[in-house]
């Protein structure tokens, strides 16, 4: 009993370690599609963030300031998916492949240019990473059954950014539905032109969500090499931001549910893991390509309304000319 | 996503200036990450134009690399003209190839068969494969609202998830660790160019350059004349243009969709060909190595033409080529700076296309008539 308890719970705990970078990807794009801005281009931002990340904590051996680089060069890139798809009125999608297409290829030159170690950068240990952080009372509490092992092993002992990426999940709620500018953020994307009537400017609006979407991919690049992993290798994203992406349409891009879908690609990811050549009673080897495959048909079958319906803000997608 | 020809630019302007422009910033903003590297951009470019056209070997695989990025390129083209979006060349390519190497798997089991004769049947089941793994996105856009874009980009990961297990689990070939499968027959390797070439008299180096090069361009002329010479293309690029419109004529644009993205999923398929039958002789993963991704650059810069695809796909070849000729003889230069350049390109020839349009509009703009006595 006790050794279920304790698999269950460091499946649970490295679930909600896999789960942070997607949520905080999640929400970037939650922000930006609600906006009417579609963003493909949140792995390349993560990507890029990453890289960053790496790099400046390498340099400086504080991961604060990869923190910040990291999320400067995301901006960065946010703002050069602002000028395409909000200035020049460019195809969203486009802009984002462009995006994804240049962050691989210049995290991966820049990377050997500067640590000659084949597109990856050196090993970052002790200070250099965000540590994980142990709650205050987790040793007093792990003596009581059920809720202690729980307190200990699930909620205490993350790095400070699991916890701001379950953070922003309320935060995110809030702004998007409590506040004056969510109100209006959700408006630009469903119906641009009622906001300009009212006098509202479309451009800033769809700038400033644009920028959050930006803020927030960097914070998962980071987590990803300076938190996570210790430092970067090439691609190391991996398809996470379109992972990301899946689980904002299969949470109706709302910031709840999409954290359960997070929450659920994490548990198929870690359960995968764990099954790696292990038989299952009454299944036998269970394939991992079908549970790497899993997030992607379910996306597919929910856009497609064989799984309920996810239906898209209406004007994302769609620039918006000023002038008819 | 205009394809095609500008609204209100002279053809030259908008077929051969735009592009050029493009190209000009992509290079630009290449030669800053060189020299932002600390290396010398322009000992850098000559080492790329040697590495691809200084020699017959560079040559050859520059056309090596070119042939699967027309057909790439062909088939994001195609789909553009009916208003699509096709995200899925990759995944599309790697189904493909599935459909190439099971066909020559079987053909090779029954002892094998010439490769004149092979060779339609391994072309129709790379783009009927290709075609199928892009006609069902397809079709839940035209039938069931889900978003082109959206689903095609899962289909490339569920793609890259059946090919692991596939090639790990059933087509491996027994008794080996890497997941690669047997070797086929060699009657049905198709004719390397340096052989073809050397029957005729003609000594050229050996490189993996073969016939598929011939049907890509092939393709290209077929892709054309489909498109602008057929009843079928101008339905297809009405829906492109205007969806209402085709309907009110009396096309199906639900239908269209589907044959449009079958059509251009059939031809990313036929990546298998050159890499599979042409050189690798065996199915193993990823042989289509980012060539259906890179064919979005090539669809962009070549403006959706077939005459532009070839230009662009031997200019992407050429690239590939020399980035890695570069890389050998400058360390500190990895190939992806390949990437980085097709990156610069889909965003100035793709997103940021109407940045240049109007100034050269305003430049080129017939001068207004001056205003002759109406009354």
């Amino acid at each position: 009993m006790d050794e279920a308890l304790l698999l269950l719970l460091s499946t649970l705990d490295s679930t909600v370690r896999l789960a942070a970078p997607l949520v905080l990807a999640a929400l970037a794009g939650f922000f930006s599609e609600r906006a009417g801005v579609v963003d493909i281009g949140l792995e390349g931002k993560m990507l890029a963030g990453a890289f960053a990340a790496a790099a400046a904590a390498t340099a400086t051996g504080s991961p604060w300031v990869g923190l910040l680089a990291a999320i400067g060069t995301s901006l960065a890139l946010a703002l050069v998916h602002g000028f395409a798809c909000i200035t020049h009125r460019g195809n969203q999608v486009v802009s984002g492949v462009a995006i994804n297409t240049i962050a691989l290829g210049l995290t991966a030159v820049i990377a050997n240019a500067w640590f000659q170690m084949g597109g990856r950068t050196p090993a970052l240990d002790g200070p250099q990473r965000f540590g994980e952080i142990t709650l205050p009372l987790a040793g007093a509490l792990s003596g009581i059954p059920l809720i202690g092992p729980i307190y200990a092993e699930l909620i205490s002992g993350h790095n400070l950014l699991v916890y701001a990426a379950f953070a922003a999940v309320p935060l995110a709620a809030w702004v998007a539905y409590g506040t004056r500018f969510g109100l209006r953020l959700r408006a630009v994307g469903e119906n641009p032109a009622a906001v300009d009537t009212a006098g509202i400017g479309v451009e800033s609006l769809r700038y400033k969500a644009v920028l959050i979407a930006g803020l927030l991919c960097g914070i998962a690049g980071a987590y990803l090499a300076t938190a996570q992993g210790a430092g970067f290798q090439e691609n190391m994203t991996a398809g996470k931001g379109f992972l990301a992406l899946a689980a904002l349409i299969l949470g109706k891009w709302k910031p709840w549910p999409t954290l359960a879908a997070c929450l659920l690609f994490a548990f198929a990811d870690a359960l995968q893991a764990r099954l790696q050549g292990v038989e299952v009673p009454g299944i036998g080897q269970v394939p991992v390509q079908l549970i790497e495959a899993l997030p992607y048909v379910l996306t597919v079958l929910l856009l497609a309304g064989f799984v309920g319906r996810a239906i898209p803000p209406k004007a994302s997608g769609m620039p918006y000319v000023k002038d008819r | 996503m205009s394809a095609g020809g500008g609204d209100e630019l002279p053809r030259w302007v908008s077929l051969a200036l735009l592009p050029a422009i493009n190209i000009a910033c992509a290079l630009l903003a290449s030669g800053l990450v060189i020299l932002a590297i600390g290396e010398d951009p322009l000992a850098a470019l000559g080492y790329l134009v040697t590495g691809a056209l200084g020699s017959a070997t560079g040559i050859g695989y520059t056309l090596y690399y070119a042939t699967s990025l027309i057909f790439t390129g062909l088939a994001v083209a195609l789909a553009f003209h009916a208003g699509l979006f096709n995200i899925g060349g990759e995944g599309q390519a790697y189904i493909g190839g599935l459909g190439v190497g099971l066909c020559c798997l079987v053909l090779s089991a029954v002892g094998g068969v010439p490769w004149w004769l092979a060779l339609p049947i391994t072309i129709l089941a790379g783009a009927v494969f290709g075609g199928a793994w892009a006609a069902v996105p397809g079709w839940l856009q035209a039938y069931r609202g889900s978003h082109i874009v959206i689903t095609t980009i899962m289909f490339n990961f569920i793609a890259s998830a059946l090919m692991a297990y596939l090639m790990v689990n059933v087509l491996i070939k027994p008794g080996q660790m890497s997941p690669e499968s047997r070797e086929f027959d060699p009657s049905l390797f198709l004719p390397m160019m340096h052989e073809m070439l050397g029957g005729l008299g003609i000594e050229v180096e050996q490189t993996p350059l073969n016939l598929t090069f011939l049907l890509a361009l092939l393709a290209c002329a077929l892709v054309w004349f489909l498109v602008w010479h057929t009843r079928w293309g101008f339905a297809l690029r009405t829906v492109g243009a205007n969806e209402h419109a085709a309907h009110y004529a009396g096309v199906s644009p639900r239908r269209m969709v589907v044959l449009a993205m079958a059509a251009s999923g059939a031809l990313a398929g036929l990546v298998g060909i050159n890499e599979l039958q042409g050189v690798q002789h065996k199915l193993l993963l990823n042989f289509q190595a980012g060539m259906g991704f890179t064919g979005i650059a090539v669809a962009l810069m070549g403006r959706a033409h077939p005459v532009g695809i070839v230009l662009s796909a031997l200019l992407f070849g050429a690239l590939y080529q020399g980035g890695s000729e570069l890389s050998f003889e400058v360390q500190t230069i990895s190939p992806e700076l390949v990437v980085v350049i097709q990156g610069v390109v889909i965003l100035f020839a793709g997103a940021l296309e109407h940045m240049f349009k109007p100034a050269l509009a305003r430049l080129f703009r017939p001068a207004p008539k001056p205003a002759t006595g109406v009354a």
